[in-house]
């Protein structure tokens, strides 16, 4: 088995996980910016962290030959302040084209609130001014449907944006046909709790198809599974999926978005 | 017993309505009714729990209920609707992020 895991903050995440990944099966690792759990002071923090994602984290992935790829951006959870993203935005040129970089994410909106979808809209106009893929956060819980169809409609009044070039994560249930309707890219996060389980991921699947769909773990620092996309391609075969399906699923769909990205090379 | 691996699935496209060779309804209940029942019977134990102790409860409980609600049609999409009745239905964004956190229902009204 082969697959290719599309969301994972490694940043969060011990050496062992790597192995365990690689061994696995994990052919590439894409590292979305994230919080970090707490709000860096100042875009210094940034600038340090965005060095880590392109400089430190995939040497650590290729001591296991697991090429690693990133996603740059300021989080949600700290697009509140206006005036930090506007200085972490201007940063983001400086690493645009180092050589793992695949795209502006996670952007998105947290508690959907006025600054937050601001800031969405000026990191939507980063990725069109410099023809960037995006990678799409949806908010948590009771938030994520307003979360989406807000995002939704920021994403179609630009339109520098080709929605074939965009995923939106998260998607569960109630949020899944509105992305895949609208021409976009949906990732189903498998994460204990507040997302996904495998088994509703494979529902989904059932009743929405597989096209223009991945999944990921989303692992990071909070409880959270490194390998839950091998564990869900196991409850799929329990499911009597065929080994091609799951291989379609978890390795040909992302390669095929994220090789839209030239740098995407396996 | 369930004998899943004996079949063979081919994945749907988006919107494709024909849905060839999946699982029976005998063997997705050989393959999940246990585990559904324990989680119900949590359920259970978590309206007990919260029955059980002082004070009042808040709009996420009344949200749950209207979730429980859900279950007990017959209608397709029941995950969909207890998700829908836990999220937030407006479409202005709020003025102001006062939190990070998400609380799992939505505390406005209409």
């Amino acid at each position: 088995m082969r697959y290719i895991e599309p969301h994972a903050h490694m940043v969060s995440r011990v050496t062992d996980d790597y192995i365990n990944m690689v061994a696995s099966g994990c052919a590439a690792v894409c590292e979305p910016a994230f919080w970090a759990g707490f709000d860096r002071g100042s875009a210094d923090g940034f600038h340090d962290y965005f060095l880590q994602l392109t400089n430190y984290e995939p040497s650590r992935a290729a001591k296991f030959g697991l090429p690693h790829f990133c996603w740059l951006c300021i989080n949600p959870k700290e697009s509140e302040d206006v005036g930090l993203a506007k200085e972490v935005l201007a940063l983001i040129p400086e690493f645009i084209d180092r050589p793992n970089v695949l795209g502006i994410g996670e952007i998105g909106l947290n508690k959907n609130s006025r600054n937050e979808l601001e800031v969405l809209e000026m990191h939507i106009d980063l990725a069109a001014r410099h023809d960037q893929l995006i990678l799409v956060h949806t908010p948590h819980l009771e938030d994520k449907l307003k979360g989406t169809r807000l995002t939704l409609d920021a994403l179609r009044n630009n339109p520098r944006i080709k929605p074939e070039r965009v995923i939106i994560d998260h998607v569960e249930e109630h949020t899944v046909e509105m992305v895949l309707d609208a021409g976009f890219w949906a990732g189903m996060t498998l994460y204990p709790g507040s997302k996904c389980s495998p088994v509703r991921a494979i529902d989904i699947i059932e009743t929405y198809g597989a096209q223009r769909l991945w999944m990921n773990s989303a692992c990071d620092w909070g409880v959270s599974i490194p390998l839950s996309i091998p564990y869900t391609a196991m409850e799929m075969r329990k499911r009597g999926h065929s080994a091609d399906a799951i291989d379609a699923l978890i390795y040909r769909n992302p390669h095929e978005f994220l090789s839209q990205c030239p740098k995407f090379k396996l | 017993m369930v004998r899943a691996q004996l079949r063979v699935l081919e994945l749907p496209t988006h919107k494709s309505t024909t849905m060839h060779n999946k699982l029976t309804r005998q063997e997705i209940l050989d393959l999940y009714f246990v585990e559904a029942r324990h989680k119900l019977i949590d359920i259970g134990a978590f309206l007990d729990r919260v029955a059980r102790a002082d004070g009042d409860d808040d709009f996420r409980m009344k949200a749950f209920h209207c979730a429980l609600a859900e279950l007990s049609t017959r209608e397709p999409h029941a995950a969909k609707r207890i998700l829908l009745a836990f999220s937030d239905p407006t479409d202005e964004p709020i003025p102001a992020a006062t939190t990070k956190a998400a609380c799992g229902a939505w505390p406005g009204t209409l």
